[in-house]
């Protein structure tokens, strides 16, 4: 970023907020072209997602200083992506947005560089996503951003004192759009709520009965998911409906269309097919420009400390007028993804047996009749006798054995909890050390065989 | 952070995770829920589930069910069920894999059913979804039908409903459709 006599320096902007000091700033900020330097250097930025707000994503980043950017995603482009993902042309059409999206950033911003990545993000190992210093998201479904989410998640370690250890937190910093609404947020796993914390924001999802789509549709929508889920099977039994071929939903629109002429429903097209079988909402270019920017906007201050960050989930809607929000949501503290579950110490000896009697008597878990389970592995389970029988035979080995012979690990139990005399089911995470492994200091908790 | 950044990148060689290895993929939310419905199961003796990828496939079961009353007492039928990652927030996707002559199961194995769908809550669970799996068969009923002609006749003839409930479970036809024994 060397600048000539003549010309003003080509970060400017960027440099009224990192060369000079503030009042807004965040704790530790230290001003200077160091830490503008470094910021290029140092911060390594994966985005996540190369579609509405990917594109913006990567543009704003490159644009705010950084220089070390990657990005995934695993769709090719579309005609129809081409009035908002504004990196690629009607040329690029079929090729992987990924790969075309980090391409245009690079010719026009000197200096960034970007790896683009092909794929689904679930078939990236977990270190893949250790290396970076901020996950930026631009996600469009719950089950992508719950899985980035238990993924960033997982590299969170707490101490003896149940506190988020600082050098683990892997900040993410997620956006999402929805025709005109859209929110940006920002989770420090261990310090504001993850996002499985607060899923229960989300509303339940429409679905109609598939009675009325049946017998008594009355919509352009009863139509089309009639022809989807219903009249799909009958012709294709055995099938499955892929909404990514043309053939397939061009199949959908036909018979939607005769549906409706038989019930005399107005209203079905092509794109209200499409938009009813994937789920899609129209998509406008401003509102993912918005939430983008202030995902950036986070990005930057998170790694710079530069101003203080948003807590943490900011909404925008702008249907009607323009309205913006910021809620402070609290964490979950029994969070089964990102909550520290309670430390217990055990001896390598104990048997799976002992340690769910020990269970009961933990004074933070009273837990009866426990059901154990260890990453993707159900060691006991109390019910359904099936499940009970394959799993008796686990009661008297090793605990320690059985978890594959780790020190510090993590485990589920379910079981009954009583409180107030009430009896209630309950899921607990377990943080699991076992003493006397390689000189593992003993700390202070209920435990023992 | 930009301090912590630096730190990292300059220990990345010599670092060495704390818990002595790479972090392990773990289990989803959804999964551990799931798990937890599955440990607390009651089930009737006229429910029987199974999983045929093992004890460690939770997401993927069958369950079979045998009415000891009504219509279809002694008839035995089997579900499929497939539970997806972000479960509780969507509910599971379940099949009847036998072919059975009911208003509110069509031939292809759809399930009318409203806590499947629209009715759905992330509080319910596996257990009711079987117990309102169970209650189609003791109450079948034909204001929610998906198979028309099996609906009206429940409606209007129900002798005749259950004459042919009788012959398609024992195996036979009713009118142009074929179905297999399942007593």
């Amino acid at each position: 970023m060397a600048d000539t006599e003549a010309q003003p320096s080509r970060s400017r902007d960027l440099d009224k907020l990192l060369l000079r000091p503030g009042n807004l700033v965040g704790a530790n900020f230290d001003p200077g072209e160091e830490l503008r330097d470094d910021l290029a250097k140092y911060a390594k930025v994966l985005v996540v997602g190369a579609g509405g707000l990917g594109c913006e994503l990567l543009k704003d980043l490159a644009l705010s200083g950084f220089q070390n950017l990657e990005v995934i995603d695993m769709d090719r482009i579309e005609v129809t992506n081409l009035n908002r993902q504004f990196l690629f042309r009607f040329e690029d059409v079929g090729k992987p947005k990924a790969e075309v999206a980090a391409k245009r950033v690079m010719e026009r911003v000197s200096g960034v560089n970007i790896k683009p990545h092909y794929g689904r993000i679930e078939d990236k190992e977990i270190d893949f996503y250790s290396d970076f210093s901020i996950i930026a998201l631009g996600l469009d479904s719950i089950e992508a951003r719950s899985y980035i989410n238990a993924v960033a998640c997982s590299f969170l370690e707490y101490d003896s004192d149940d506190k988020a250890r600082e050098e683990t937190i892997k900040p993410m910093v997620d956006g999402g759009t929805e025709g005109f609404k859209g929110h940006a947020r920002v989770i420090l796993p261990g310090v504001t709520p993850c996002f499985e914390c607060t899923i229960w924001l989300f509303p339940p999802q429409v679905k109609f009965p598939l009675c009325t789509l049946a017998e008594t549709p009355r919509t352009a929508a009863h139509c089309i998911e009639y022809a989807h889920l219903i009249k799909w099977d009958e012709v294709h039994s055995g099938k499955a409906f892929d909404p990514d071929d043309p053939e397939h939903m061009k199949w959908v629109y036909n018979e939607a269309v005769k549906r409706a002429e038989l019930f005399g429903i107005p209203g079905v097209t092509y794109s209200l097919t499409q938009g009813v079988v994937k789920n899609i909402i129209p998509a406008i270019a401003s509102t993912n420009a918005i939430i983008s920017a202030a995902c950036t906007l986070e990005t930057l201050k998170l790694a710079s400390g530069c101003s203080k960050t948003l807590s943490n989930y900011l909404t925008y809607n702008g249907a009607e007028g323009l309205h913006t929000k910021v809620t402070e949501f609290v964490r979950d503290k029994d969070c089964l993804v990102c909550g520290p579950g309670v430390l217990i110490e055990l001896e390598t000896s104990i048997t799976l047996q002992k340690f769910i009697g020990l269970l009961e008597e933990h004074p933070k878990l009273l837990l009866s009749k426990a059901s154990v389970t260890h990453q993707r592995n159900n060691l006991y389970m109390q019910a359904p006798p099936v499940l009970e029988e394959m799993t008796r035979s686990n009661l008297s080995l090793p605990l320690f054995d059985l978890m594959g012979k780790t020190t510090k690990t993590t485990l589920h139990v379910t079981g009954t909890t009583s409180k107030n005399d009430k009896k209630t089911s309950a899921l607990r995470k377990l943080r699991v050390v076992f003493k006397g492994v390689d000189g593992v200091t003993d700390m202070d908790t209920a435990g023992g065989a | 952070m930009i301090r912590l950044f630096k730190v990292k990148e300059k220990q990345r060689e010599l670092a060495e995770n704390s818990q002595g290895g790479v972090p392990v993929k773990k289990q989803t939310a959804g999964e551990l829920r799931l798990h937890k419905d599955i440990s607390e199961l009651n089930l009737p003796k006229s429910c029987a589930i199974s999983f045929p990828n093992g004890k460690d496939d939770l997401m993927n079961f069958e369950v079979s069910i045998r009415p000891d009353e009504g219509y279809y007492l002694g008839g035995t039928f089997l579900f499929s069920f497939q539970v997806s990652p972000i479960y509780p927030h969507e509910a599971p996707k379940v099949k009847c894999k036998t072919k059975v002559y009911h208003p509110n199961i069509d031939l292809e194995g759809s399930v009318c059913l409203n806590i499947l769908r629209e009715d759905w809550k992330p509080v319910l669970n596996i257990n009711t979804i079987i117990y309102g799996l169970y209650h189609l068969f003791t109450e079948p009923n034909s204001e929610d039908p998906l198979n028309h002609d099996a609906a009206a006749v429940l409606r209007d003839n129900p002798k005749m409903f259950e004459a042919n409930v009788r012959r398609a479970m024992a195996g036979g036809y009713v009118g142009q459709t074929f179905f297999q024994r399942c007593l």
